[in-house]
């Protein structure tokens, strides 16, 4: 079946580099409905790199919602107007024609940018590395159901498990906080029997990196749920809490 | 004890901080709002509310005190986190879309806290500063009610209850859930108590700027 086309007007965010002052640029596109957000983006590149151009940066890797890497803020959110999807999700169909849609990067002061809407999410690496892992020895795989795990919290621990690191959380938080991120990672050790040894080290050692890159601190808007691509729960951010208290009152660290 | 002052700044800390300096606060807005109502009981009922105030002055000294020191961390300590959050997000976006994804309540809380407080000194200066440095013989309830006729004073103590309504009914459920309590059993019940609370407070002293200045007091 043959769509129509339909007409856009995108302003997309361009900057050379973090120092530079960035701004808007206008490309008038007619796009097929059908046509995913970031392809469109794919066929802008095509053109302007036939007429010479600096093509249009920004990030992608899975184009399945699998993988965090893409990230755009469309009209003021974080993967754009549609809930539960990330922005290689987003097709053209959720689009009016003459619409004026606006690009932009994800901002935040721990994302600088590195060149028009691509941005250095590291800071969240260095939170993972500092307690995002359960420590194992490396041998043969172990038995799967050798420690029996009730199916709630199994499940649980899952849903705080999909979050996949995009950073939509910090992007979409007025105060640029990545407590839901960090809390998801905090809350799927946290709930199973793997993760109790390190469980207050954890928490600890992975907010104070978070605090250490000037991310800001929660003030329950929940912005972050409302635009996170897997449905990450708030309830997580309270568990996190929860888990810091307790680290705090409990753990041997006493600096 | 370093590690408590440490833990108290951290960004989770800092919340701690808001949530237990907001609840305390909202247990004296019970207290405040429940003495408050002795005005719709006339001249006498409230006078007599005023003078068993001022029999139990020490007692009343020590509340204060204490009463303002949370007043003090809740106040600086909100607008240091509001301070920080802003840092957090040097260039803003161009497109704003915190109306699709938050509620008016959460997003203003920082602005309806700010305009409370102007609200707050104002008030202080009116009321409270009279009940303590006036002398013993002090009619209170002339001088309350004659405040709530003055057309700008009964309209900024209204708009501002409004505003402490907004501010209530984040705050509410916002403090438990930075206590940890969101749990699928409870919570659910704290966001209802939350809105509750937030009506009955906005209702109960929202209705008296309107009486006096509408009906007089009499
Ligand atoms: S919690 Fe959601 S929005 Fe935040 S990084 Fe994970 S998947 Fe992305
Ligand atoms: S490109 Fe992998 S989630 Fe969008």
């Amino acid at each position: 079946m043959e769509h129509k086309k339909i007409n856009l007007t995108l302003k997309v965010w361009r900057q050379q580099n973090a120092q530079s002052k960035g701004s808007f640029t206008e490309y008038k596109v007619s796009v097929s409905p059908d046509s995913s957000f970031l392809e469109m983006l794919d066929d802008i590149n095509n053109d302007l790199e036939k007429k010479n151009l600096e093509p249009i940066t920004f990030e992608s890797d899975c184009r399945e919602g699998i993988c965090g890497t893409c990230g755009l803020v469309i009209n003021g959110q974080p993967h754009g107007p549609i809930p539960r999807i990330a922005t290689c999700q987003l097709h053209m169909r959720n689009f009016k024609d003459g619409d004026i849609i606006y690009v932009e990067p994800f901002r935040a002061k721990a994302f600088p940018i590195i060149k028009d809407l691509m941005v250095d999410r590291s800071a969240m690496d260095r939170v993972m590395e500092a307690g995002g892992f359960i420590s194992v020895n490396t041998l043969s795989v172990p038995d799967g159901n050798a420690i029996p795990i009730p199916k709630e919290i199994a499940s649980e621990a899952m849903d705080a498990a999909q979050c996949i690191g995009c950073g939509a959380c910090v992007a979409a938080c007025k105060n640029a906080s990545a407590m839901l991120f960090v809390s998801a990672k905090v809350s799927q050790f946290a709930l199973l029997p793997q993760g109790q040894p390190e469980r207050y080290k954890r928490v600890e050692s992975m907010v104070k990196v978070m605090d250490e890159y000037g991310f800001g601190s929660c003030s329950n808007t929940y912005a972050c749920e409302a635009e996170c691509p897997k449905g990450v729960s708030v309830k997580n951010i309270a568990r996190m809490n929860r888990e810091y208290f307790m680290a705090k009152v409990k753990s041997q660290n006493v600096e | 004890m370093s590690w408590v002052w440490k833990s108290l700044n951290s960004s989770i800390g800092k919340k701690l901080v808001m949530a237990i300096t907001g609840v305390a606060l909202m247990l004296f807005l019970i207290i405040h709002l429940a003495g408050n109502m002795s005005l719709y009981g006339g001249k006498d009922a409230f006078n007599n509310y005023v003078r068993l105030l001022e029999h139990i002055k020490p007692f009343i000294r020590v509340i204060e005190v204490i009463l303002a020191s949370v007043f003090v961390f809740h106040i600086f300590n909100g607008t240091r986190l509001w301070i920080e959050n802003k840092q957090a997000r040097p260039q803003g976006y161009s497109v704003n879309g915190s109306r699709k994804n938050t509620d008016v309540f959460s997003r203003t809380a920082f602005i309806t806290g700010s305009i409370v407080f102007i609200f707050l000194v104002i008030h202080l200066q009116t009321i409270w500063y009279k009940f303590n440095y006036s002398g013993s013989e002090l009619d209170l309830y002339t001088i309350t009610t004659e405040w709530f006729q003055v057309w700008w004073y009964a309209a900024l103590y209204f708009i501002s209850v409004l505003l402490l309504g907004f501010h209530l009914n984040h705050g509410f459920q916002s403090a438990f859930q930075t206590f940890g309590w969101n749990h699928k059993k409870y919570f659910p019940f704290i966001e209802k108590l939350g809105t509750v609370y937030a009506l009955i407070m906005t209702i109960g002293f929202g209705s008296i700027p309107v009486y006096f200045f509408f009906f007089g007091g009499k």
